[in-house]
């Protein structure tokens, strides 16, 4: 079944990018973020003398989760309800919403805490809860200061990187969270405003809906990776938890816990580890929730599993690391990407979970130059899965045309021989009017010519030359 | 040994003098060249732009065409990584003729032994290195050994040098306004460094920058880094 | 599956690792001996206006402490009024450290109760027994009794990285951390 919600664009990358690119303020943002933690993961991950072996374990522990995927999934729904939690299916992401509005309505509360979480956004969690007239309060810092800007995220972890400080110190005191100090944009001042706003929404919350980074089979035991303890809050106060998560989530045993512990804080925020890690399985007499209920979606995970190629993109863990080392992403930032998924893994994920349409356009949204997959903690090559989804693609036309004829004359000396002479000799009273640099060609190379000169084809080719010198 | 020159499309029909001075300097070094005059072009173009079936005949016209050779070198990284990496993928039996496949550097440095080629060239210069050569064919300290022995040649560090330059084939078409963007922040990396050239072992990536280069009339010059091994 | 990483002890000084991570991550790190420990606790308490405490903390942690003790389920479990009621601090032990990532992991035993406690006062004061530390994360996960247990690994004071990609200290968990290593 095709993945719904927020992983289809609207519109082409290229012409999202335009209004992206165009815009100063959140290039300068980009650049300076996306560089900070660069630095930093680089330094944590160089102190840790095993990190490629932990890389070679993370990939072939998911690529046998995905081997293997329907057994773990039941065994971990069998030891989710044999500790007390209700495990519900979803396959697609409005029956994922359908499911949780009904649990929350049943709950009778009219508002809920949310820790940040990509499959509830993925779902379109927070608009089917508001048009059900609950209201979902966004708890992780940078999430809630994207939902008083009413923006949408940005970034898989950052969901904020868009903003610089003194963008946020003014969503803030437009939401008046300001209102009774003075209103600096110093960040530990601005992190204070945000307890003070949501401690009473913690402490009289009915019901906490999270995500999960990992869902271990074995134990039926959820986790939740996070840093500024609002995601404890959420876990542990309520009298309800609902928990979404993706299938890929899964690992076989407890014992995997120990590879993805390591690999995941030092790619996404460059720590040796996050402030706080929960672990929980079921319900736990006199600690935490007591209702307890899992919420499994897959929208789009299983028509990526079955792509050979294309599958290992259900290896992520949503670190974020190769949007931070991306060239592109660092020039227009994640919604130019259309999805909650964007960057390289956006760029072969979306496309894969739900296939079509301005989608279609993800693969192309990269240079090839492979940043990517050197930082990705579980070894996804994806360069290759670009590659592989502009192979299994739509190609436009023309551009078909093009690339035969050019096979056909590359693949025969004398057609090749004759190309070259011809290419030469178009040129040579080109150059004789504008010298060796073009600066304008017509469409569709005028693409080039906006941004650079051209080079021309030189007066002899290298064959011509060669038969000339040593023929 | 039997050395084959793949000079590669773009080096053929637009950058002659790059092939030109590979062979200047492996002759220069007492060995032969030949150049097996059935080559064309490798296919990355049509690879990576997700036209396989297009580039196989490329591929299979590559493999018969060099296959007696005890060496192939391509002045290109870009080149070198589609046949190295993608062509045992690609085609079955081109293992062997991938493997005996070298980027410039990689055959002066490790198959022949030399990071001195005897050059001079006086000049202030900058390496780029470009990401299929940097992170492919991890290229590593090479280029940079072989440029150090240059005599007279002053080699200057080029701030963000691992990032990609916005070329990427395609890429630089269908996404021309962020290609641009990284191109601008390339270029001002280079004339931060107020050397005369950016060397590079790849043409294509040297055309975009140096066309960049050109359209705000910067000094700073485009050169292949076998030309200054060359001179 | 390839484990080809590292999961035996490490070499070196534990104590010494453990310290410098803690460090690193704005923790407040006091070494004493066992017998030091009842007045170093006292010490770090003294701003507090009462401290929580989980039931099974050992009576010799508070033995040098004047101030308030509010014990959890004596009689009946604290409300989370009285854990966020101003000035109040939570006292409590640990099941496991791990040095290389400055980590300690509580696993709800006796001298560390439920999550709630650690979570909701602002200042928390843990104890970590020297033979508790462990060098990596596959040894640590490895040496808790029973993972089905609720969890929570904790690496320094609450923080986050929201606002321009730099760290920040103090947003919902406690905003100190005090660690005190028994040597």
């Amino acid at each position: 079944m095709t993945g719904t919600g927020n992983i289809v664009a609207r519109l082409p990358f290229p012409v999202a990018a335009r209004k992206e690119l165009a815009d100063t303020q959140l290039r300068a943002n980009l650049r300076r973020a996306t560089h900070t933690i660069r630095d930093k993961r680089l330094r944590v991950v160089g102190e840790v003398p095993d990190w490629e072996e932990l890389r070679v374990a993370g990939a072939a522990i998911k690529d046998d989760v995905l081997a293997r995927l329907p057994e773990l999934l039941e065994r971990f729904e069998a030891a989710a309800t044999a500790a007390g939690a209700t495990v519900h299916w979803a396959r697609d992401a409005a029956e994922a919403c359908t499911v949780v509005t009904d649990l929350v309505r049943r709950s009778g509360a009219t508002e809920v805490v949310k820790v940040k979480s990509m499959a509830t956004q993925e779902i379109g969690l927070n608009e089917a809860l508001e048009a059900a007239g609950i209201e979902a309060v966004e708890t992780d810092l940078a999430e809630l200061i994207v939902q008083l800007a009413g923006d949408t995220p940005s970034h898989i972890l950052v969901p904020a990187i868009h903003y610089n400080r003194t963008q946020i110190r003014d969503i803030f005191d437009r939401n008046g969270l300001l209102s009774d100090r003075a209103r600096t944009d110093d960040p530990p001042a601005l992190a204070e405003a945000a307890r003070r706003h949501l401690r009473a929404k913690f402490l009289s919350a009915k019901v906490g809906i999270s995500g999960a980074n990992f869902a271990v089979a074995d134990s039926g035991t959820l986790v939740v990776v996070e840093s500024e303890g609002n995601g404890r809050m959420c876990l542990t106060l309520p009298e309800t938890l609902i928990s979404v998560v993706g299938i890929e989530k899964i690992v076989p045993t407890f014992r995997d816990l120990e590879v993805f512990l390591q690999l995941l804080p030092r790619s996404s925020t460059g720590e040796r580890m996050n402030p706080y890690t929960s672990l929980w399985t079921g319900v736990t007499p006199g600690d935490g929730p007591q209702t307890v209920h899992i919420v499994l979606v897959d929208n789009g995970r299983t028509d990526t599993l079955a792509d050979e190629v294309g599958r290992q993109a259900l290896r992520c863990i949503r670190c974020s690391a190769c949007l931070n080392v991306c060239p592109v992403y660092e020039r227009v930032g994640g919604h130019a990407y259309g999805s909650v998924y964007p960057g390289p893994i956006g760029a072969i994920l979306s496309p894969q979970m739900s296939g079509g349409g301005a989608n279609r356009t993800l693969p192309y949204a990269s240079t090839l130059c492979g940043a990517c997959f050197d930082a990705c903690p579980v070894r996804i090559n994806i360069p290759e899965v670009l590659v592989h989804l502009r192979q299994i693609g739509k190609h436009p036309p023309a551009e078909r045309a093009a690339m035969r004829a050019l096979s056909w004359t590359m693949r025969d000396r004398r057609r090749y021989a004759a190309a070259l002479r011809l290419a030469r000799r178009s040129a040579a009273p080109v150059r004789w009017l504008a010298g060796d640099r073009i600066r304008h060609l017509p469409w569709p190379l005028s693409a080039w010519t906006r941004f650079r000169d051209a080079p021309l084809p030189a007066p002899e080719s290298f064959r011509d030359w060669w038969t000339r010198a040593h023929g | 040994m039997r050395i084959a020159l793949f000079v590669t499309c773009v080096n053929d029909l637009v950058f002659p003098g790059t092939g030109r001075a590979v062979v200047r300097v492996l002759e220069r070094l007492g060995h032969t060249v030949e150049f097996p005059a059935e080559q064309g072009c490798c296919g990355q173009m049509h690879a990576n732009s997700g036209y396989r079936d297009e580039a196989l005949p490329l591929v299979a016209n590559y493999v018969k065409t060099f296959d007696g050779y005890d060496a192939i070198v391509g002045p290109s990284g870009s080149c070198v990584a589609m046949i190295r990496d993608w062509y045992p993928k690609l085609v079955s039996g081109a293992d062997a003729v991938a493997a005996r496949t070298y980027e410039l550097s990689e055959l002066l440095v490790d198959v022949l032994g030399v990071t001195d080629v005897g050059a001079a060239f006086p000049h202030r210069v900058t390496y780029h290195p470009t990401c299929h050569g940097l992170r492919m064919l991890r290229l590593g300290d090479r280029p940079y050994r072989l440029l150090r022995a240059v005599r007279g040649l002053e080699l200057v560090d080029l701030p963000g040098a691992e990032e990609c330059c916005g070329f990427g084939g395609t890429f630089a078409m269908k996404n021309a306004g962020v290609s641009g963007a990284m191109l601008a922040d390339k270029c001002a990396s280079i004339v931060d460094t107020g050397a005369e050239y950016v060397a590079a072992v790849d043409n294509s990536c040297l055309a975009h920058i140096g066309g960049g280069l050109s359209r705000t009339r910067v000094k700073a010059k485009p050169i292949h880094y076998a030309e200054i091994l060359a001179s | 599956m390839p484990r080809g990483y590292r999961t035996g002890g490490g070499d070196g000084d534990l104590v010494e690792v453990l310290v410098d991570r803690l460090v690193d991550y704005k923790a407040n790190v006091r070494r004493c001996a066992a017998d030091e420990l009842g007045a170093t606790v006292a010490e770090l308490l003294s701003g507090d206006s009462a401290v929580v405490v989980p039931a099974g903390a050992p009576q010799a942690w508070l033995s040098a402490y004047q101030g308030k003790i509010l014990r959890d389920g004596e009689p009946r479990p604290l409300a989370v009024a009285e854990l966020d009621a101003p000035g109040v601090a939570v006292l409590t032990g640990c099941a496991v450290a791990i040095a290389q990532t400055g980590t300690l992991i509580l696993d709800a035993g006796p001298d560390q109760g439920r999550r709630a406690l650690t979570l909701v006062p602002d200042h928390h004061v843990c104890v970590v027994h020297s033979g508790q530390i462990a060098a990596g994360v596959p040894e640590a996960l490895g040496r808790l009794a029973d993972p089905t247990r609720p969890l929570t690994l904790v690496s320094g004071p609450s923080a986050t990285s929201d606002i321009e990609l730099n760290r920040v200290e103090g947003v919902h968990g406690p905003r100190r951390l005090d660690v005190i290593v028994v040597l």
